[in-house]
């Protein structure tokens, strides 16, 4: 357990001294919502009911992006191989670096997030479904990123591979994310989709970092 | 360490054929009949050799010719086609948790984060590996410690090389195995290098480097990949 937390402090640690990857990612959050009011202009009830679809989607994207530094920089310097083996099962450290990751990208993009429910016009009261969704939705995000990530080890063109392996991957759980916000705001139950939220995860915790470890031990073979 | 060990180095060349003929089930690491596929390159068969405590083994040969498939095989990277490698007698493939944590591995990457100061990089191989053991004593042990502040990006390949074997000391593992671990060391560097192979030796460790020249090893074993490779061998993959 002791590795876990030390994999966990060192991802942190490694991700805030290159804080300016970070913010960019951030930054494409924010400008490519920006875009949207341009693009299907500026009503304030069309963005309304576009707003949780919005959102969810760039989040998708700024998740996505931010994978390639889940592994590849370890690859390259040869930190993958020492990683792989160190006497700690593999499946643990690929999890301890999708927590980190988590921790570095998903928590500060759900941060920024009611920013941007607030430039599309989402009606106060939903603010609390569109965080809660996130918050149980992004994890997943981390999990069944890792595994694209670790497939695309090596590969050229690494982002792209990674954009056609997991953002098919991601559907589930823009679905349920973004259902919930709409029930909530259609004054149904959202407990069912949180649930779907929460079995996805569940399905992710044991499942991701396993095939994640996989797909590593055959990239440093 | 020794001054007679210089004297056993000189009569290193032409020993192979006391491997082929050492494989003996007692040997504490040794490998039987080890066979690498890399992609449809057959890069050795039928390999052996056995090691027992206090050993040393030098990988020679050109370059492609397996050194680095040989320690990845060693290390449980790359599983052998055919073969075991075993240490203490029963098959390492059994265990692999066991036999990463009785194992240290420079391969040709050093793993030194750009982002990190020596210290960091050094400390945070440490925690991964449980060790205890200050790093201080490992930057001391391969002339670090004016560097312990600077950050990986800003270190010149050698530099990152030491850092690189530093972990080595950090990592007390009775098993050590290095590739070119000479690679880009000065001179001061390279007889820190020997010293520590000598020491680790010295109490029972296991070592087993490929090199193209520079790293001695007093007593040292050799082994030629070339003689472990079919005549079809020349034929590209």
């Amino acid at each position: 357990m002791s590795a876990f937390f030390a994999i966990l402090m060192r991802d942190v640690k490694l991700a805030l001294r290159q804080s300016t990857d970070l913010g960019m990612i951030l930054g494409f959050f924010v400008i490519a919502a920006a875009l949207f009011p341009f693009g299907v202009g500026p009503n304030p009830d069309m963005l309304a009911r576009l707003a949780t679809g919005i959102v969810w989607v760039l989040a998708l994207l700024s998740v996505m992006l931010s994978l390639d530094r889940l592994f590849a920089s370890d690859y390259e310097d040869g930190s993958l191989e020492q990683l792989a083996l160190a006497p700690v099962p593999l499946p643990l450290i690929v999890l301890a670096k999708a927590l980190a990751h988590w921790l570095t990208a998903c928590l500060p993009l759900i941060a920024v997030a009611p920013l941007i429910a607030l430039m599309m016009n989402l009606p106060a009261d939903a603010y609390g479904v569109l965080i809660a969704g996130l918050a149980l939705g992004t994890p997943s995000l981390s999990l069944i990123g890792a595994v694209g990530a670790a497939l695309s080890l090596g590969a050229r063109k690494a982002g792209l591979l990674i954009a056609v392996l997991v953002l098919p991957l991601y559907i589930p759980v823009l679905i349920f994310g973004v259902t919930a916000v709409e029930a909530h705001l259609t004054q149904i139950s959202i407990a069912p989709h949180f649930l779907y939220l929460g079995a996805i995860l569940a399905a992710c915790v044991p499942l991701a970092p396993w095939a994640a470890a996989a797909a590593i031990r055959h990239s440093v073979s | 360490m020794s001054n007679d060990g210089l004297l056993d180095g000189a009569r290193l060349p032409g020993s192979d054929a006391r491997i082929m003929g050492d494989s003996t089930p007692s040997s504490l690491f040794d490998a039987t009949a080890l066979t690498c596929l890399r992609g449809r390159r057959l890069v050795f068969e039928d390999l052996v050799f056995g090691l027992d405590a206090g050993d040393a083994l030098m990988l020679v040969g050109p370059n492609g010719s397996g050194k680095s498939s040989l320690l990845r095989v060693l290390a449980g990277l790359i599983e052998p086609l055919a073969g075991a490698v075993r240490w203490g007698g029963s098959d390492v493939a059994q265990d692999r948790e066991a036999h990463r944590a009785r194992l240290a591995f420079v391969g040709h990457l050093d793993a030194v984060k750009a982002a990190f100061t020596v210290r960091e990089t050094l400390a945070a191989h440490a925690a991964l590996a449980g060790s205890t053991d200050p790093v201080d004593n490992a930057m001391a042990a391969l002339g670090l410690r004016g560097l312990s502040d600077v950050r990986g990006a800003e270190l010149s390949a050698g530099q990152k090389r030491r850092v690189a074997l530093a972990r080595l000391v950090v990592d007390r593992r009775p098993l050590w195995l290095l590739d070119e671990p000479a690679t880009g060391l000065d001179a001061e560097s390279l007889s820190r290098l020997q010293r520590l192979i000598d020491t680790h030796r010295a109490t029972g460790g296991i070592v087993v480097a490929s090199t193209h020249g520079g790293l001695e090893m007093a007593g040292a074993k050799t082994l030629d990949i070339a003689d472990f490779q079919a005549e079809t061998q020349g034929v590209s993959a």
